[in-house]
């Protein structure tokens, strides 16, 4: 019966959003990222907690949780499952994560309990109550869940804080991670040991896309930012709150300082201040570029980019802003809009995918009137461009993680079925080992063959390096004697007579005897003394002695003669030999026959 | 061990018996050097316990030790050693082992057996390692000793086998640093047994640490393998396999010296052939380790990524196919094939059509691909150096730009490909990298010619805020080919603007536009009515003349018309005018042209434009020939003499204005003849026959000449660079004529007696230190006026001052001109002031008692050293002046023998009422101690350390003035 490590996608199993993923290994259960899905309102939106258990607090069922970034599709249930489910465990997060975590929770919640009018939703409250059971992780800390669990979180790029953890009970271990950032130099680059971890889970929504360079599609971006400023014209760039923004900042930020631009640049404010600040406070977590300049200034202490005031927007001169929503839908991006429409000097960069039926996505299919409320109609005469700008890890990153860690199981999940086909079949062919993708509630289940550590003695260890060559070959296994103790769960290997000494027990003498009968004339002291003879010119360089008390030693084996009353001819030859000896016994056996029957 | 001394000692004395007088002294030292190791031998004894001993050792090996004593103190040491049972003191005078035989003049080979025993009955592994680290010190300090070599080779075969990973990877060492490198001698077998062992091959010994369970071992074969390389030992092919196995090692160290030792393997045997792993085909060597390094550029450690994307760089004999996969990046999205955003430049190029990116999804991907065909993870050398130019560190960026530097370079192909990457790196977030990118281009220039998307991208960067930056751009521009007029156009856009945005870049942009303009004149051609904005029928309003980017359009044109005749037919009237105007402002940007219809300005321009190198012979032939007119002067008294010196000097020095090649030896010989002049009108006065009170007037001019003389002569010894011992031999002969002349004219002037010999004496210094300087010169100075005080010198010296004088001015009259020779490459130093300009009319306002800051930029050529030399003067209006040394930092080096100065000083001063102009300039500092300390410098260095150096500063620039205004401090 081998151990092994069960993995079951609660969420994300061959499916993009609501990351929830089960791991049990070791006798421990983990879940791994408590995500929501934003496709969905009803009771899909949160991963099926009742897989776990069907009534009760999923306390005595999880060891702990594990988040791995702030995106809401990652932990977006998670005070839904703490407090409503009900789990008191620990749950582990970096802490950038669990910085922001919580003011994006805050504005879901708002968002649809104020707007949508749900009810049976979290509260503030239970948001707050939520983080209390956090524990907040430091990157490439190991950090003990209990006697045998450990968790250790490595930088994983993406956004912020985002962490890839190494989950490890006893000698098996798992390594869990979300879209790596290796290629795109965003704000960072993961890098993780080469820890071999038994399995390997990764997200794929980019199984089967290889990005272009990062560099082209900035200076893409910065060049039409910076020919719409020259031309006197102002730039409109609605964005997402987090992540994306405060990379288009630096960007920009970075740009201006360089080319020594003047005009100004705002972000909207409210969410994106906060997230800046949050940035500012965790710039260790930043990337290269950031972290150098930091011994200057803090990168995000910007100098060029200010506050945005709902009157900046009539203000004559170029300028650029940021402002929310991204898609154009409602909220400031979309009245600033409405404002510049009109002029073709002014230009629109979408910076990431708009759903269908807003107004980014109306104008990025190239229509020119949008019809209002009111029936009014707008004209766009004004640029409208597309920058794509994902952090995701594409198929290269994932492949090189792998060939990092080296796992002896890979598992794939956060992507559509289709793509992970691709990229599994790539990764069973490049690095022939089992590639997994199992849907929600489905479980994968690896083998493990874990190496069990046994304790071994220090004597034992000297004697028998004394015996082998000079220096033990690490690639060659060596066979050696001695005594496995298994006491009170630990294993310890030592020699014979020191386990004799531990256990308390006599060692027993195991001799064989064995009688050969022969025909010989001579009497008892001389047929021994002849058989001692002849060993003795046989056996060179073994030990023969001929005892006094009419017996002949071979090593250990003992060789008496004793004729029988009736027949003096008939000579019994008595050999014994010890449960050590038995090597030297049949050759020794085989001399004195021969000389016997001569 | 006190009997050992004695006995050296006494042997000393018997050999000093023989010596000379002189050495006497260094005897007496010697007898004294035993004490220093006899107070260490106490010391060591009266230690009570190993923390004391420790803290001897460590207070005695802060001393240095004298050569003589070394073998004494090392004889205590290991006595000690002996006897010592704490570990920690054995290490410490295990490394003193080592530390003692690195004294200069002590040669350890009376030490290598004591200090191998040691070996022997060490039990703790870590002294056991020092010791061998000592060892490894003696060895290397006895290279001529094969027989210490054997055994020290030995004892690491002996060690190897320890069980501490220190004692081995210190045997490696030794191995890697003393390893015979002559190949074992096979049938050698009549040796004893350990000398054989020490003869077995030292390679496979050391590969087979390859192997090795600790990674410090593994790396320390490694490195003792390179070490063997480096030492001349040829590494054999077989440890090829072994190396590349150790590329996926799982320590960075480990995977970082294989990346080195693949490299040199690949090195040595480019052509073998090696099989591919799991088919039968087999590629060349370098290929195969070209793949490998390539795939470790992909590496999870930095350090092993910057050390294989620096390897590829010297890989030159790849085959062109291998170095082609590097940068070869396949894009899809969703399975499809999608074309990189340099592919999409390159075809809306080829299409005519100029914009990228309005359109939503101009990026989808367009056929389907093949999921077999896909590499996704890259194998062999497919995509380094797309992978290098995007990691996340900068490091490595930087590497491998500077490898794709190397490779461009000698593959004309391969350059033409990575042209894309290159222009990408320019919007690289680190300005290191775009700097280094910038450079890198320009390297490669020669072979490419940029498209005008790849220009657009590269013109951007003009706007960059760093100066450095600009300036390397501007100086790629110099160099680079453009495809179409298009180009053309832009270029002189992007740099009109930056000449708009950066005033200061003015000289740069300028010189940037000439080198275009020459380079393509025919695609200058047809765009010189729009550029001069003339009309075929209308006269268009003349420019203004002062407006820089009017001038920089006309140094793009008239460098184009150079060589294509057909320009100046486009030209309107002032066109022309403008042209005189600038040929003679702006020489140097501004090259000669035939105009039609034109007489020739200037007669030296025909010889110019009309034979290009020939006119710097023919300038030079004219230098020479002037040279030669003067030297027939036979006597500065000659009738006529003056008047062709000074006739020659006009010439030399209108000659360095037209050449430029030849300014700093025309100037040189220039000033060398105006201080011939000025010496031969000083003396040719009259007033040397009038009696002394009728000559005060006189004499106030000629100790001005004299005065000038002598400071002449600190320029052209300092100034100019490229001089012989010769040339300055001729100039401090001018120097002590100048000398001389001041003795004659204190004699005439001054009564005081005590004065007089005191100067007289000090003359007759100069002249043995002169004697004693340029001994080797003497021959080359016949008939001078040296040599014939060297003759006199007897006479000179035993007589009376006023005798002395008078023999001096007969001999300084008598003597006739000193030929100058020239040197084939003189230069002058010469400093130019960009920043300030001196043309603000706005003060700097700052309060009094504080400071401000003025930005300096200057440019210097041919400075020697400017970081000790170059000073910058700041003068006050009130006669105030300030010296400032700028920092060593704030000198960049942008091409050979020119600098460039970067620096801010600082100001301040007490209020004025009104601003006022300070001046600013440059000075070169010399001292012309560093010249004089050829020969004597012991006997002067202690005696007179002030007299012997003449100290001073010449000013090598124009000022610049700056208006300042200090304010009162409002209270």
């Amino acid at each position: 019966n081998m151990p092994e490590i069960n993995v079951t996608p609660l969420g994300a199993g061959q499916d993009v959003g609501r990351s929830c993923i089960l791991v049990s290994i070791g006798g421990k259960n983990i879940m791994l990222d408590c995500g929501m899905h934003m496709g969905y309102n009803d009771d899909r939106r949160f991963p099926d907690f009742s897989y776990i258990t069907q009534n009760g607090r999923l306390t005595d069922f999880l060891d702990c949780v594990i988040i791995s970034h702030f995106h809401l599709d990652h932990c977006g249930a998670l005070p839904y499952m703490s407090e409503m489910v009900g789990y008191d465990g620990p749950i582990y997060m970096t802490h950038p994560t669990k910085a922001i975590c919580p003011i994006l929770l805050e504005d879901f919640r708002k968002i649809t309990v104020d707007k949508k009018g749900e009810t049976n939703f979290f509260t503030s409250q239970m948001i707050k109550d939520c983080m209390k059971k956090v524990v907040p992780l430091n990157l490439h800390q190991t950090v003990q869940v209990d006697d045998e669990l450990e968790i250790k979180a490595y930088y994983a790029g993406h956004v912020l804080g985002a962490a890839m953890v190494h989950i490890k009970v006893g000698s098996e271990s798992v390594v869990y991670t979300v879209s790596v950032n290796k290629y795109a130099k965003s704000h960072i680059s993961a890098w993780i040991d080469k820890c071999r971890p038994d399995i390997l889970i990764s997200e794929s929504t980019y199984a089967t896309t290889i990005r272009d360079s990062k560099r082209c599609r900035e200076r893409d971006f910065l060049k039409k930012v910076h020919e719409t400023i020259e031309r006197g014209g102002k730039v409109l760039i609605p964005v997402f709150a987090l992540g994306r923004a405060q990379e288009l900042c630096i960007l920009l930020e970075t740009f201006w300082e360089r080319m020594n631009l003047k005009a100004p640049i705002y972000f909207s404010t409210g969410l994106t201040e906060k997230a800046n600040h949050y940035y500012k406070l965790f710039i260790t977590w930043t990337n290269q570029k950031i972290r150098k300049t930091f011994v200057q200034r803090n990168m995000f202490e910007f100098k060029h980019i200010k506050a945005f005031d709902r009157s900046y927007a009539d203000n004559p001169g170029p300028m650029v802003v940021f402002a929310t929503p991204g898609m154009l839908h409602a909220g400031q991006s979309l009245q600033i809009f409405k404002k510049w429409a009109g002029n073709e000097k002014n230009m629109v960069i979408m910076p990431g995918y708009c759903v269908q039926g807003t107004i980014g996505h109306k104008i990025l299919n190239g229509q020119r009137k949008l019809e209002m409320e009111g029936r009014a109609t707008l004209d766009v005469k004004l640029q409208v461009e597309y920058m794509s700008f994902s952090a995701h890890a594409d198929a290269k990153g994932i492949m090189q993680l792998i060939r990092m860690a080296e796992p002896r199981n890979m598992l794939l999940v956060h992507g559509e079925a289709v793509k992970m086909e691709f990229l599994k079949g790539k990764i069973e062919q490049e690095f022939s080992i089992d590639c997994y993708m199992p849907a929600n509630g489905e479980t994968a289940t690896v083998t493990t063959n874990p190496s069990v550590p046994v304790d071994i003695s220090l004597n034992l260890l000297k004697r028998e390096m004394a015996l082998g060559g000079p220096l033990p070959d690490p690639k060659k296994p060596r066979t050696m004697h001695g005594t496995l103790i298994m006491k009170e769960n630990s294993l310890k290997l030592v020699s014979s007579e020191q386990a004799l000494k531990e256990l308390g027990l006599n060692e027993h003498q195991l001799r064989f005897t064995c009688r050969v009968q022969l025909q010989d004339p001579h009497s008892d002291p001389d047929t021994l003394h002849r058989i001692y003879t002849h060993l003795k010119s046989v056996l060179k360089g073994y030990t023969i002695q001929h005892l006094p008390d009419g017996t002949v030693m071979v090593e250990s084996i003992v060789i008496k003669v004793s004729s029988s009353a009736e027949d003096t001819n008939a000579k019994v030859l008595l050999l014994s030999w010890s449960y050590q000896g038995g090597e030297y016994f049949f050759t020794a056996l085989c001399i004195v026959k021969r000389l016997m029957y001569q | 061990m006190a009997a050992h001394l004695k006995k050296r000692v006494y042997e000393e004395f018997s050999k000093v018996v023989q010596v000379t007088h002189e050495e006497a002294p260094a005897k007496k030292l010697r007898l004294s050097k035993p004490s220093k190791s006899a107070a260490l031998h106490v010391d060591l004894c009266k230690a009570s316990s190993s923390t004391d001993a420790l803290q001897y050792l460590l207070t005695f090996s802060r001393k240095p030790v004298e050569a003589e004593s070394v073998e004494g103190v090392v004889r205590i040491l290991l006595e000690h050693y002996y006897k010592e049972t704490d570990s920690s003191v054995r290490l410490k005078i295990a490394s003193l082992l080592g530390l003692l035989s690195k004294t200069p003049g002590f040669s350890p080979d009376c030490i290598v057996d004591d200090a191998i025993n040691t070996l022997s009955s060490e039990k703790s592994h870590q002294v056991l390692a020092q010791l061998l680290d000592s060892l490894l010190v003696i060895g290397s300090q006895l290279p001529e000793s094969p027989a210490v070599r054997l055994r020290l080779i030995e004892v690491a075969y002996k060690n190897l086998s320890d069980s501490s990973f220190g004692v081995r990877t210190k045997c490696l060492q030794l191995l890697g640093c003393l390893g015979l490198l002559e190949a074992p001698l096979g049938k050698d077998s009549d040796g004893p047994g350990p000398s054989l062992a020490a003869m077995r091959d030292v390679q496979s010994i050391i590969s087979d640490y390859f192997g090795d369970q600790d990674p410090r071992v593994r790396t320390a074969a490694l490195k003792a393998m390179l070490q063997l390389h480096e030492r001349g030992m040829k590494i054999h092919q077989i440890i090829y396999d072994q190396a590349c196995r150790l590329l996926s090692d799982d320590y960075e160290q480990v995977r970082s010296a294989a990346v080195q030792m693949v490299w040199v393997l690949s090195q040595l045997y480019p052509e073998s052939i090696v099989p591919i792993p799991s088919s039968n085909e087999e590629i060349r060597l370098v290929d195969d380790a070209f793949g490998k390094i390539s795939h470790m550029v992909s590496d999870g450690s930095w350090m092993v990524r910057v050390q294989a994307a620096k390897t590829l760089g010297s890989m030159l004999q790849v085959s062109p196919h291998f170095l082609e996969q590097t940068l070869d990046k396949k894009l899809m999205s969703d399975l499809r094939r999608k074309r990189t955003a340099h592919e999409r430049a390159k075809e809306l190029f080829a299409s005519g059509e100029f914009s990228s990116g309005r359109k939503w999804a101009d990026d989808a991907p367009k056929e389907k691909l093949d999921t077999n065909t896909v590499n996704l993870i890259a194998s062999g050398a497919c995509g380094a150096f797309v992978h290098g130019l995007e990691d996340e560190m900068f490091e490595v960026r930087n590497a491998a730009v500077e490898a794709l530097c190397q490779l461009a370079r000698s593959s004309p192909s391969f350059a033409e490909k990575c042209l894309d990457f290159l222009v990408d790196m320019f919007n690289d977030e680190i300005e290191e990298v775009r700097l280094q990118s910038i450079h890198v281009l320009r390297q490669i220039s020669t072979h490419i010619t940029l498209r005008e998307d790849q220009l657009d991208t590269v013109l951007a960067v003009l706007e960059d805020s760093s100066r450095d930056i600009r300036e390397a751009l501007h100086e790629l521009l110099c160099f680079t080919n453009v495809s179409t007029k298009e180009c053309i156009q832009l270029a002189l856009l992007e740099l009109l603007k930056n000449l708009n945005k950066y005033p200061t870049d003015r000289s740069s942009v300028w010189k940037c536009l000439k080198f275009l303009g020459s380079r393509h004149p025919t695609l200058v051609l047809p765009l010189v009515p729009e550029l001069l904005s003339t009309h075929p029928y209308f006269d268009t309003p003349e420019p203004d003349m002062d407006d820089p980017a009017y001038i920089a359009v006309l140094v793009l044109v008239f460098n184009a018309a150079t060589s294509c005749p057909t320009m100046p037919a486009l030209f309107s009237d002032h066109t022309f005018r403008h042209y005189a105007y600038l040929r003679d402002s702006l020489s140097h940007l501004v090259p000669p042209l035939r105009l039609p219809g034109r007489k020739q300005v200037y007669g030296l321009d025909s010889v110019d434009c009309g034979s290009g190198s020939g006119s710097v012979e023919s300038a030079q032939l004219f230098l020479q020939q002037s040279l030669n007119r003067v030297s027939t002067i036979q006597n500065l008294e000659a009738a006529g003499a003056p008047e062709l010196l000074d006739l020659t000097i006009r010439d030399l020095q209108r000659l360095g204005e037209l050449q430029t090649e030849l300014a700093g030896a025309a100037d040189f010989c220039a000033t060398f003849l105006r201080c011939q002049l000025l010496l031969m009108k000083a003396l040719q006065e009259k007033l040397w026959n009038i009696s002394v009170p009728l000559i005060l007037k006189q004499n106030i001019t000629v100790t001005a000449a004299a005065q000038q003389v002598l400071d002449e002569s600190y320029k052209l010894e300092f100034l100019y660079s490229g001089l012989e011992n010769r040339q300055v031999a001729t100039i401090h002969h001018v120097r002590l004529q100048a000398k001389a002349l001041q003795l004659i004219l204190a004699a005439r002037t001054r009564h005081g007696l005590d004065s007089l010999i005191s100067s007289c004496e000090k003359f007759l210094q100069d002249v043995e230190s002169f004697q004693r300087l340029f001994l080797t010169e003497l021959p080359h100075l016949q008939d001078s006026f040296v040599e014939k005080l060297l003759e006199l010198l007897p006479r000179l010296s035993s007589c009376k001052p006023v005798e002395q004088v008078k023999i001096l001015q007969t001999t300084l009259r008598q003597s006739g001109l000193l030929q100058l020779r020239l040197p084939e490459q003189i230069h002058r130093a010469t400093a130019t002031i960009i920043e300030p300009t001196g043309e603000s009319d706005n003060p700097l306002r700052f309060t009094s008692g504080l400071v401000v800051a003025l930005d300096i930029d200057a440019t210097l050529e041919h400075v020697q050293d400017p970081q000790n030399s170059v000073k910058v003067q700041v003068l006050y209006p009130d006669g105030q002046s300030h010296v400032i040394h700028p920092k060593p930092a704030d000198f960049r080096k942008p091409g050979p023998n020119r600098h460039r100065l970067i620096t801010q000083v600082y100001l301040s001063h007490t209020a004025w009422t009104e601003p006022s102009q300070i001046e600013v300039r440059l000075l070169l500092a010399y001292s012309s101690s560093c010249s004089s300390r050829l020969g004597w410098t012991d006997a002067m260095d202690s005696l007179h350390p002030a007299e012997g150096t003449v100290e001073g500063t010449i000013p090598f620039s124009k000022h610049v003035k700056v208006f300042i205004m200090p304010k009162p401090a409002r209270r």
